[in-house]
């Protein structure tokens, strides 16, 4: 009996945790707007968590729950003015609101999230404090879910978390959308932030937290949500392509002992065609819109060739050179330099990619780049140069900081002393 | 997490065929799944038709039959697959939908392999 009372408790936790997961985001940002201040927002809200959870177990979830908590923050925001005897000018705003009912309108939820989104990957602040701030605000994960996806100790992220807002708040960061010129690279900044958290999660090998893998996720739904709240921006699109193309392959990108499995040995049927379905909806809709030769379109497209080859010998590896020439004009890096070597090898045989490479060895930034000698090495080992191959890839072995791609490394140096 | 939603309802005995959905229903339907979609939720969806064939192999003997069958419950009316971050936020948004659309039953089923 009293198990089951206790049971029943914890499932209403649960349950009120997940009404909050999909509230607070929205929660927060029409508190934002009215407060004009993030760390103030969500204090607020999470005053309004504390009651639902006081109350909820008891009365049951209520039919709206966006609005009981909105209403709650509101009346919290008041006793917290009457508490304090403040007369924080951002307190009384609320009050006022809360005072006459006026219930935000509905319309504008989506342009608040859009506006918190914005500040949230704030180009003042450091990369990895806005990464942290967008998974607390946007994904609602906990502090602690972040430090252990991050494989970084919990009050690390705590500190970024609460510098953060205090630089907001400093800053007078204004709650909008940035229009006009600025609005590119805002928006490149928060399109950074999402395909950071991607990678993270793409880098979790079989050993990690499932947290870490689930960053996929969380910057795939981020990525959606964007591109429900912005329809109209091509970069937006391409980045959900890209990232949608992607995930379709995590299935077949790991082997049954947890080893790397390169793109061109993977196992097609394993891709998940749903995945692959969206991204290339998505990558239509960025080129529709007219964005077809932005970075994160460009490298859908990309990604593309390969999910519409049924295997990988049917490759158009001379499209897929035509996409990184693209590339490497509008953004250029030596890591896209070093990519489309690969693609011209495939294309164009391996002694014409092998030159390329060779082009790139005084590059500095790749210095240390374990992908620069794998590469070279996989050239190598296809024009039968099997000893110059094997030290390239002990090499690359020892760049890499991650075990599993060791590991692969060292297997592939040791198939070509046989 | 990814979750499977549908509707079931019991194809042997159709009560009054059903009403037609309310216009109000319907707006309030689109609002979910606008609301699914800017949330990141909604990977895909669709409607039933309520023709229903049952492919079955017995001890290697393939059989076809058409529905309504009277001794299953039957997916009818649609599915929303979604991906969600646990069991207990799919659970949520079925209660969501189930309160627009009124009397009747919507499964919640994790989709693995996802």
């Amino acid at each position: 009996m009293l198990q089951s009372v206790v049971m029943t408790a914890a499932n209403a936790h649960r349950a009120i945790d997940a009404v909050w997961r999909i509230e607070s985001p929205r929660l927060i940002a029409g508190l934002t707007r009215i407060v004009r201040d993030v760390g103030v927002a969500e204090d607020l809200a999470q005053d309004a968590l504390v009651v639902a959870l006081e109350q909820w177990p008891e009365s049951g979830v209520p039919d709206n729950p966006g609005a009981w908590l909105m209403a709650t923050a509101k009346h919290r925001a008041i006793d917290r003015l009457r508490r304090d005897e403040r007369l924080d000018r951002k307190y009384e705003e609320l009050g006022r609101e809360a005072l006459v009912h006026q219930e935000s309108a509905t319309d504008d939820v989506g342009d608040d999230l859009l506006r918190l989104i914005f500040i949230s990957c704030h180009p003042i602040l450091a990369p990895e404090a806005r990464v942290a701030l967008t998974l607390r605000l946007i994904s609602s994960l906990t502090t602690e879910e972040i430090a252990r996806a991050f494989l970084v100790p919990v009050p690390t992220i705590a500190q970024r978390i609460v510098r953060a807002k205090r630089t907001l708040t400093e800053a007078h960061v204004p709650f909008e959308v940035p229009g006009g010129p600025e609005l590119e690279a805002r928006l490149a900044s928060v399109l950074q932030v999402i395909y950071l958290v991607f990678n993270e999660g793409y880098s979790a090998t079989a050993g990690d937290d499932l947290l870490r893998a689930g960053l996929c996720e969380d910057a795939l739904r981020l990525g959606r949500i964007l591109a429900g709240l912005a329809p109209k921006e091509p970069e937006v699109h391409g980045l959900v392509a890209l990232m949608e193309i992607q995930a379709s392959r995590s299935r077949a990108r790991v082997g049954p002992s947890g080893e790397i499995v390169l793109l061109l040995d993977q196992d097609r049927g394993r891709w998940d065609p749903l995945l692959i379905h969206r991204g290339l909806a998505a990558l239509e809709r960025a080129e529709e819109l007219g964005g077809a030769l932005g970075p994160y379109a460009l490298q859908a497209a990309i990604a593309a060739c390969h999910a519409r080859s049924r295997a990988a010998a049917d490759t158009d590896w001379a499209r897929i050179v035509a996409l990184y020439d693209a590339l490497a004009q509008i953004a250029p890096s030596p890591v896209v330099a070093l990519n489309r070597c690969v693609a011209v090898a495939m294309a164009f045989g391996p002694a014409a990619g092998l030159e390329l490479v060779d082009g790139l060895a005084s590059e500095p930034s790749l210095k240390g780049y374990h992908l620069l000698p794998s590469v070279r090495g996989d050239l190598l080992e296809k024009l039968g140069r099997a000893e110059e191959a094997r030290a390239e890839f002990e090499r690359a072995a020892s760049l890499t900081q991650n075990a599993r791609e060791r590991e692969l490394l060292l297997r592939r140096a040791a198939a070509c002393s046989r | 997490m990814r979750f499977l939603l549908y509707t079931t309802g019991d194809n042997a005995q159709p009560s009054a065929p059903p009403a037609p959905p309310s216009q109000q229903m319907m707006d309030e339907l689109a609002k979910l799944t606008e609301e699914t979609t800017r949330s990141g939720v909604l990977l895909a969806t669709g409607g039933l038709a309520q023709a229903i064939t049952r492919v079955r192999n017995s001890a290697g003997k393939l059989s076809v039959t058409d529905g309504p069958f009277t001794e299953t419950k039957e997916l009818t009316g649609g599915f929303a697959l979604i991906e969600a971050k646990s069991r207990e936020e799919a659970i949520e948004w079925a209660k969501r939908f189930r309160k627009i659309v009124g009397d009747g039953d919507s499964i919640v089923q994790e989709v693995y392999g996802g």
